[in-house]
């Protein structure tokens, strides 16, 4: 097996007496999508949170190709090349398309104060340059949305908003994209259409690690080659989809004992 | 889409502007204070004012223009009237400081109420300075010490936010405003005279032939708003402006894209501190003194509120909120203490009709045409 691209070791979190992670090993390796489920309040999002920084590890080893990632801010966690999307989609509503997308191309832009205020034909040309590069990363997830890049975030249905906001992470062209429930709100014909949105981005980015958070059984089954079943902050389960549905703490774990 | 009905509506402003600065008796400056409650709602109604916007937009040196000779119009027609003079300068020296209070909490989210212990940090080194240094450089290190005062407050409003952010800032106002009261050498409660300003050997309180010496300082206010007016516009428009706004908006969010928020927090308080010092620098030498009663809370909510009323982000809408809160109250005098509440039932409706202030701020646009 290759050398992981994210490699958790005895990652532990808690949050006053309530232990959030319990010593979780987990590894994703360069290329893989990882399918990550489990009951509500098992840790899953609080994986994210510790691994972009958001959060801190009370014990255990986060690693990112060979970075520690604990005690790395979030700012340098993305500069590494980790982002993601929000349970709850947490977009600059008021903000236009392209703002948005902006906002996720940060380290590839210029934010020199005397650049910004007074080399205004420099500017310029990085603004055109990037709003190139926005509207056509956005126009392979819908065309429409690529021609309103100026419109607020706000003024569009939650597909769209959840199409923007897998475009702010991807636009610095990340390693791992984390995907916290992106069929989160939306209808089962709009979870379909995001699939094959995220399938479509997959076949042209094989270099790119994602780990999805999912409820959406047949998303798992679909897009991930491998996925992790959270319980209580413990990992009780790793395989294929199959093996995972077969198994017996899983099932438990989601429909009880009985 | 024609430039006229952009022009008509800025030639109508100004004439309703010299009418409202001319009007004598209460009942006339009533009257158009009426005017303008029932005619502005119905002019939105019938679609004049989008129209008007569009129509601005459009056209933007045509709309330039048209302001400047709108401007230029009323102050030769009230060249020789101090009264007038002093609110057109008063107008403007506000504008500068409430730009600066737009880079703070219109962009950045970073909420100050202590406003005019800024504008007291530079109407102090004007007092202070005046009398030894160029009044070019006084503005500036007006501007600076105001930047750097505001840093003994960066520490507590990166460590809190919201409300308690807020009360920081107003506990720092009551703080400045007693320290300069017990303090014999600023002059204690009767505060220090301010030489009237000097710029380069031109003497700005005497008058330019038969002007009001205080459009000297229309002028000069005119000056620094134009370029305080240019400057946070040009932030707006830049990757800077969209940091501002993201840290606004969600810090969590911000800080997972890789933005700074703590850098961005200071520059735009730190910016807009320096701004609203050299309005006070300048304000001290136009009116000749400074006082620590000039500089209360209540002063600093004045400032607050011109920033809500015009469009909390909204560059255009800081100098007609200028206008509104400075000029509306001065003209009520006759009816006295009243006036205050006139004054503050006119802000509720104008804020309970358009909550998004009254030029709410549009969509960032990097290089519009």
């Amino acid at each position: 097996m290759s050398e992981a691209l994210l490699c958790c070791s005895g990652l532990s979190v808690r949050f006053g007496g309530l232990v959030a992670l319990d010593a979780l090993d987990l590894e994703v390796g360069s290329g893989a999508i990882l399918g990550l489920i489990g009951p509500n309040g098992s840790g899953k999002t609080t994986l994210f949170n510790v691994i972009t920084g958001v959060y801190r590890a009370a014990g255990g080893r986060a690693q990112f190709s060979g970075q520690d990632l604990a005690g790395m801010t979030p700012q340098r966690i993305y500069a590494a090349g980790v982002t993601r999307t929000f349970q709850r989609s947490r977009l600059a509503l008021p903000l236009s398309v392209f703002d948005n997308v902006m906002i996720g191309n940060h380290r590839r832009l210029h934010h020199g104060l005397w650049f910004n205020l007074f080399r205004r034909s420099e500017l310029r040309r990085e603004f055109e340059s990037n709003l190139a590069k926005a509207r056509a990363l956005v126009a392979t997830f819908s065309a429409r949305l690529a021609g309103r890049m100026f419109d607020a975030a706000g003024a569009f249905s939650m597909i769209d908003r959840r199409r923007i906001e897998i475009c702010r992470a991807l636009v610095s062209e990340p390693r791992l994209l984390l995907l916290d429930e992106p069929s989160a709100g939306m209808t089962h014909e709009e979870t379909r259409e995001l699939m094959d949105d995220l399938l479509a981005v997959r076949s042209r980015l094989p270099g790119l690690s994602i780990v999805i958070i999912e409820h959406e059984m047949n998303v798992i089954e679909r897009v991930c080659e491998r996925c992790a079943v959270l319980n209580y902050g413990r990992k009780i389960a790793e395989g294929s989809y199959a093996q995972v549905a077969a198994d017996r703490q899983v099932q438990i774990a989601y429909l009880g004992t009985e | 889409m024609s430039a006229l009905p952009g022009i008509a509506s800025i030639a109508a402003m100004a004439l309703y502007a010299a009418f409202f600065l001319h009007a004598e008796s209460q009942a006339q400056v009533l009257g158009l204070v009426a005017l303008a409650v029932v005619g502005v709602p119905v002019l939105a109604r019938v679609g004049w004012i989008a129209r008007t916007a569009t129509s601005l937009e459009a056209h933007p040196l045509a709309a330039r223009s048209a302001s400047v000779a709108a401007l230029a119009a009323t102050i030769a027609l009230f060249h020789d009237q101090h009264f007038v003079m002093l609110m057109l300068a008063s107008v403007a020296l506000y504008s500068v400081a409430c730009l600066g209070l737009t880079l703070q909490f219109g962009y950045a989210g970073v909420v100050n109420f202590a406003g005019a212990a800024f504008l007291g940090v530079g109407g102090y080194t004007s007092a202070v300075l005046g009398p030894h240094v160029p009044h070019a450089l006084v503005l500036l290190i007006g501007g600076l010490l105001a930047a750097l005062v505001g840093s003994i407050l960066i520490l507590p409003i990166l460590r809190t936010r919201g409300h308690y952010a807020a009360l920081i800032t107003v506990a720092f106002g009551i703080l400045f405003r007693s320290f300069v009261e017990v303090n014999d050498a600023l002059g204690g409660p009767q505060g220090l005279q301010v030489k009237g300003m000097n710029l380069f050997g031109w003497e700005l309180n005497s008058p330019l032939r038969d002007l009001s010496f205080y459009a000297n300082y229309v002028f000069v206010g005119l000056a620094l708003a134009a370029a305080a007016f240019v400057l946070v516009r040009r932030l707006e428009r830049s990757w800077v402006g969209l940091n501002l706004d993201a840290v606004r908006l969600d810090e969590t969010a911000a800080a997972v894209f890789g933005i700074d928020v703590a850098r961005w927090k200071i520059l735009a308080f730190t910016c807009g501190n320096f701004f609203t010092g050299i309005a006070g620098a300048a304000y001290a030498m136009m009116t000749g003194f400074v006082a620590p009663n000039s500089f209360t809370f209540g002063d600093s909510l004045i400032l607050v509120s011109i920033v809500l009323l015009g469009g909390l982000g909204s560059a255009w809408g800081v100098p007609l909120a200028a206008g509104i809160v400075l000029i509306v109250p001065e003209k009520l005098q006759a009816l006295q203490e009243y006036r205050f509440l006139l004054y503050a039932m006119l802000v509720i409706v104008i804020l309970l009709a358009r909550p998004q202030g009254l030029i709410a701020r549009p969509a960032r646009e990097y290089f519009p045409k």
